[in-house]
């Protein structure tokens, strides 16, 4: 790997975008200026299947400011179908209850909302089914899952060896349906004019909305442009386009010239954001008496909707955490009336090594061994599935640096035995992981003009940075101070750029820049002309796997049981991370502090319930649907191994977007049996759970 | 129904002709231009909207902009002066106390408003025996401050921060 | 939203003469309820009379030691009042146990008592709600309903009320002034808010276009050495699983005076008369704090998803109590 020379890489330069943003100016797409703009509101199904038989929109049509009522029988003709969640208001089929059917434009919102309420739908509903459980007999395999991983891996005999296994440990963990919740709301701004549409979105990829919205509407991709400068949050679920996009294009088309606005409610985001699916995992080890594992046998069960399939990748993280000869994984789908999952901060790691590492903690005190040491005792040589050697592997180390910094040493494994008044302390460690990833297709420009290099990307921030990481990159390949580099992302006109996901985004995005730096100082030397460029794209086998890369993790977590009420409270947590090079320190720590803060709201708080009577979700709010709070969070920190990866990137970083959330979840419940002894196996741990 | 109201937003004076149904919030970010004031949830379950109103931090989603007739507004727009960061603005950019940045005009302001209240001698749900001592402990913050979500998770540093401001703004500590 | 009317009351005694001749009017306070439910459609009233304007913004000492609390103090402001932090922690710390510093900001004593509870299916204009719509069936009764009543409940409805400040409220047995076409009552606060019963769509015992002026807490000693414990999901901005409002007065090792109510288990603050009953003059200990819990819970039915708040209730009420008389609090 021809490692760049660091300068500006490793510094903790500000957030780039941070003025604008405490000042509360940085556009958001909603916010972006646009004259005279049109309000849509949309009309959503209160059935989950069936078909939509009448609408009279003759009250709606009444009101005073209304532009236009669209419903499947009046709406644009779509091109393409091959998305089903993208083919909007074409047919009166309903899918899933909060499904759009209709929608309102109208001068304002206020009149956009109250028209779309006097809509008046009749329904044919067929009986949905909702019933997420694990003893479905319709359950199947799906022919991949989530990035293309095979849906089951054998090795060995796993059944058997578990059953010899002198020490074993057969235990169901649960995850509820959860929703990535970024604070601001998806939404979009479309304006048609002259043959072309233009999106203001909120996105982790304006080239992926682009190129959906183009395909599903027939169109060019030179006649779309979409422009994302800033977003706030996606954590997964801006990653692919949805529903609204092509609503808004389609009210856009039917009032030509005007812009429309829309913006998702927050009770919409419920239904037509993606969500993380359920999931139900069978987790059993086999070990010897030392703790030796001989079988690991991971089997989930998760949903999909019925119209169009996501399978959640759950059990791939536990292929290459532990060895051990005989291994199983299993994914199984429940195919339901429900919106279509999709991705959720780390998509099968975060509920796979929940499980895992509960399981893990379990074998730990079955074998009378310290939680630490056991994982020590199966740390693999080489990724026990593809056998391919270790880019980097580093858990072990953050492990021990993690018990070093916790005060870990003469912790008494015995649950229970720290009360203070009416709290019960405890402590509890996990392993993380996530993969490192490099998307192929990037592409990056360089412009050298008045002193200073503009550098183009259609990259993507959501408050990873990228402002700035990107900047600090391109000025250490280009061998010039960040001051003279000007970045613009998050807009199609700009060069084609790989979606903010799957961490990889500083990996596809900083290669390409790096190469696109290299090929300007090629051609152009270090005194080039004013008007001097050249582009490059991340180069052939950057997303090699000759070597198995991935970055690691220990979390650590304290927490207070109230004996009395069942309330758990955080009281210390520590992750220590092994990624590889970090770009910015500072917007570094934010990030993983950030996962591990997901990750305590995703331990005690967070759960989508399905009545499943009515096939709709009934907390359906911040109220019913509850995220950490600042109070939630006490003395929480992220540090990492001081590292430069040689195998990953010129940059000599990994990608660290998601990997914070991992493991942070089964710390927690680690945490709560060790103050309480009872080992909750479902999140979210919330009081009812513990209180007697 | 059509209305008129007047409102000081940031220093300027401003008239609307207004829906009744019209929030402040909406009036802020539709009519005025003014989208310092950010839409979470829209029921005062996030606090995005959190702007200084007549001196006091207020969620802006469930107030109707006709019922605050004559109020002075001030968002986090208007907390700098001339191109100069009030020192709660400074502090997180220091700190680094935002990510995606939607949140963030509206804990500025909660923070503002926080400290006004504190400095009034105000308790909060964790003030030992309702007596608040001179300074904020890290507890006192974050339960005054948990009126404002944060999803990205920037609530350690968004501690830090106001920690720091209060430092500067001659809070006793 | 629906259309309507907005106008401002500059006198009591118009504002409930102008609500009272229309049938969908109301009254508008800080509006974090009201125009939460204007928004999700539950409220569509035709004109809002907004009352903040009127005079009713003091905290005032009575005669006798006993306080008045205008109906359009605001929340952060009645919790912030040196004399209610002194003589009534209780209130104080119910207030600062509600909302977020904002919405404290916003909502007033009225309005508090007012709000209608957070159940999700009352919330929800496409599902059934007997609260709602009157015989169109209860969603939550074999719904979720884990967030619901386990006390005082019907056939009709199993919903809890929100109110922190109307749990501390009813502990201390405050008076409910309200003023009417036909003139002034008073209401003691355990009688404002009603049980379901077969008429789930009143949550109060007001008639139309009556207006809350006041709300008066007696002289009472005992509050001294009050508080009040909420248990929630997360540490802050969520309402109770269960809490309990308590004062408590020990002399030489017997409880010689208490007060007990209890949220998140009724359609209304459950004010705790049988555990009271147990407690006055019996030795103060942890057992008698149990017998009291469990002689007030004795009636308590558990719905599929809410059982656990009776040990819950139990094990705070027993906490709080101890607690008290440690002088812990």
């Amino acid at each position: 790997m021809d490692l760049l020379e660091t300068r500006a890489i490793g510094a903790s330069l500000e957030r780039m975008d941070g003025r604008l943003k405490v000042m509360g100016t940085a556009p958001y797409a909603f916010e972006q200026r646009v004259d005279r703009p049109a309000y849509l509101h949309p009309v959503q199904s209160t059935i989950a299947r069936g078909r939509i038989h009448s609408i009279d929109t003759s009250a709606a049509g009444r009101v005073d400011g209304v532009i236009a009522v669209i419903t499947h029988w009046t709406a644009p003709r779509l091109a393409s179908d091959e998305s089903k969640e993208l083919w909007v208001l074409q047919s009166n089929e309903v899918h899933f209850r909060g499904q759009f059917i209709a929608a309102v434009v109208a001068e304002t919102l206020e009149v956009a909302r109250h028209a779309a309420d006097l809509l008046r739908v009749e329904y044919e509903p067929a009986a949905h089914d909702v019933g997420f459980r694990a003893g479905r007999e319709d359950l199947y395999a799906p022919k991949t899952v989530n990035a293309g991983y095979p849906t089951d891996t054998d090795q060995g005999d796993a059944e058997h060896a578990f059953n010899a296994a002198e020490v074993r440990m057969d235990e169901t963990y649960s995850t509820p349906m959860e929703h990535n919740h970024p604070m601001e709301p998806h939404s979009t701004v479309a304006v048609w004019e002259s043959e072309k549409l233009t999106l203001y979105d909120s996105t982790q990829s304006a080239h992926s909305v682009r190129n959906a919205v183009a395909k599903t509407f027939g169109l060019r991709g030179e006649q779309v442009r979409v422009i994302s400068p800033y977003v706030g949050g996606g954590f997964g679920s801006k990653g692919e386009p949805h529903a609204h996009n092509i609503l808004a294009a389609l009210a856009a088309l039917r009032v030509p010239g005007r812009a429309v606005k829309l913006a998702l409610t927050r009770q919409q985001m419920f239904t037509l954001a993606g969500h993380r699916t359920p999931t139900i995992q069978r987790f059993r080890l086999g070990a010897t008496r030392d703790g030796h594992l001989k079988a690991i046998i991971h089997e989930v069960v998760e949903q999909t909707s019925r119209f169009q399939e996501f399978a959640e990748q759950t059990a791939v993280p536990t292929r290459l955490m532990y060895a051990a000869p005989n291994r199983r994984t299993r994914h199984r789908l429940a195919a339901l009336d429900v919106p279509k999952p999709s991705w959720m901060r780390a998509p099968g790691e975060t509920p796979g090594m929940f499980a895992g590492e509960v399981a893990m903690d379990e074998l730990a005190a079955a074998c009378g061994l310290d939680p630490i040491e056991l994982r020590v005792r199966n740390e693999p040589e080489r990724d026990p599935e593809s056998g391919h050697p270790w880019g980097n592997r580093h858990l072990v180390a953050c492990l021990r640096e993690g018990a070093r910094r916790f005060g870990w040493s003469g912790r008494d494994p015995r649950p229970g035995r720290r009360p203070e008044g009416d709290w019960l302390i405890g402590s509890g460690v996990a392993s993380s992981t996530y993969p490192r990833y490099v998307l192929m297709g990037s592409r990056a420009s360089i412009r050298f003009n008045d002193g200073r290099y503009g550098v183009r990307i259609g990259a993507a921030d959501l408050g990873t940075g990228t402002w700035t990481t990107l900047t600090q990159i391109a000025a250490d390949a280009l061998g010039c101070p960040p001051e003279s580099i000007r970045l613009e992302i998050g807009d199609t006109d700009l060069p084609n750029a790989t979606v903010a996901g799957g961490s990889s985004g500083m990996s596809s995005w900083g290669w390409a820049i790096v190469a696109a730096a290299r090929e300007f100082r090629r051609r152009h030397g270090s005194r080039p002309p004013s008007g001097a460029e050249a582009s490059a794209e991340t180069p052939e086998g950057a997303d090699d796997e000759t070597f198995a890369q991935h970055s690691f993790g220990a979390q650590f977590a304290e927490v207070r049981v109230n004996a009395q009420t069942g309330e758990v409270r955080l009281a210390r947590m520590l992750g220590v991370f092994s990624v590889g090079r970090i770009i910015n320190p500072r917007l570094a720590r934010s990030q993983l502090i950030g996962g591990m803060t997901m990750g305590l709201s995703m331990a005690l708080h967070e759960e989508a319930v399905m009545d499943e009577r009515l096939g709709h979700i009934v907390n359906h709010d911040f109220v019913g649907y509850h995220i950490a709070t600042n109070a939630d969070v006490i003395d929480l920190d992220a540090v990492w191994l001081e590292e430069v990866d040689d195998r990953s990137t010129p940059m000599g970083s990994r990608g660290i977007g998601e990997i914070g959330i991992v493991g942070a979840a089964a710390a927690i419940a680690n945490a709560v049996y060790h103050a309480t002894g009872r080992r909750v196996r479902q999140l979210p741990i919330t009081p009812d759970k513990l209180v007697t | 129904m059509k209305t008129s109201i007047t409102l000081r937003v940031d220093g300027e004076q401003r008239s609307l002709q207004l829906d009744t149904r019209t929030t402040l919030l909406d009036a802020l970010r539709e009519h005025l231009g003014v989208t310092a004031a950010k839409k979470g949830c829209d029921h005062g379950q996030c606090g995005a909207c959190t702007v200084l109103m007549d001196g006091r931090r207020v969620t802006t989603c469930l107030s109707l902009a006709v019922a605050c007739d004559g109020a002075t507004i001030i968002t986090a727009e208007g907390l700098a002066r001339d191109g100069t960061l009030h020192p709660v603005q400074q502090a997180f950019l220091d700190h680094d106390a935002l990510q995606c940045g939607y949140c963030t005009p509206g804990q500025i302001c909660s923070a503002v408003g926080m400290l006004e209240e504190a400095r009034a001698g105000h308790p909060s749900f964790v003030t030992k025996g309702l007596a608040l001592a001179a300074g904020l402990s890290d507890e006192e913050i974050r339960e005054r401050m948990s009126g404002n979500l944060c999803r990205c998770g920037a609530y350690v540093n968004i501690v830090a921060a106001v920690r720091d401001a209060m430092g500067k703004t001659g809070f006793p500590s | 939203m629906t259309p309507f009317d907005y106008e401002r009351a500059t006198d009591a005694s118009s504002a409930v003469a102008r609500v009272s001749a229309q049938p969908n009017a109301v009254f508008l306070g800080g509006g974090t309820n009201l125009v939460d439910h204007m928004r999700l459609g539950v409220a569509r009233p035709e004109l809002v009379v907004d009352v903040t304007r009127l005079p009713f913004s003091a905290i005032e000492p009575l005669p006798g030691g006993a306080i008045r609390i205008g109906a359009g103090v605001r929340n952060s402001d009645l919790a912030a009042d040196r004399t209610i932090r002194s003589r009534y922690p209780v209130l104080s710390q119910a207030l600062l146990a509600g909302a977020s510093g904002q919405l404290r900001n916003l909502a007033t004593t009225a309005g508090n008592l007012l709000q209608r509870t957070r159940c999700a299916y009352f919330q929800d204009v496409t599902v059934a709600c007997n609260k709602r719509e009157p015989g169109s069936g209860c969603s939550a009764l074999d719904g979720h309903n884990r967030d619901h009543a386990i006390l005082g409940a019907s056939q009709q409805c199993v919903a809890v009320h929100p109110s922190d400040m109307a749990v501390a409220l009813a502990a201390l047995d405050a008076t409910v002034i309200v003023l009417g076409r036909h003139g002034e009552r008073r209401i003691p606060v355990t009688d404002f808010h009603r049980l379901p019963g077969n008429a789930p769509e009143s949550d109060t015992v007001l008639e139309h276009g009556e207006l809350i002026t006041a709300v008066e807490l007696p002289a009472l000693p005992v509050a001294e050495r009050s508080a009040y414990y909420k248990v929630r999901d997360r540490a802050s901005y969520a309402f109770a699983l269960v809490s309990v409002a308590a004062a408590l007065h020990v002399s030489h090792g017997r409880v010689e005076d208490v007060r007990i109510a209890f949220g998140g288990l009724a359609h209304k603050p459950w004010r705790a008369v049988r555990a009271e009953a147990t407690l006055r003059g019996a030795p103060a200990t942890e057992e008698n704090y149990r017998r009291a819990a469990e002689a007030e819970l004795v009636d308590a039915r558990p719905l599929k998803h809410n059982a656990f708040k009776i040990p819950m209730a139990r094990n705070t009420l027993q906490m709080l109590l101890r607690q008290l008389a440690a002088g812990a609090r």
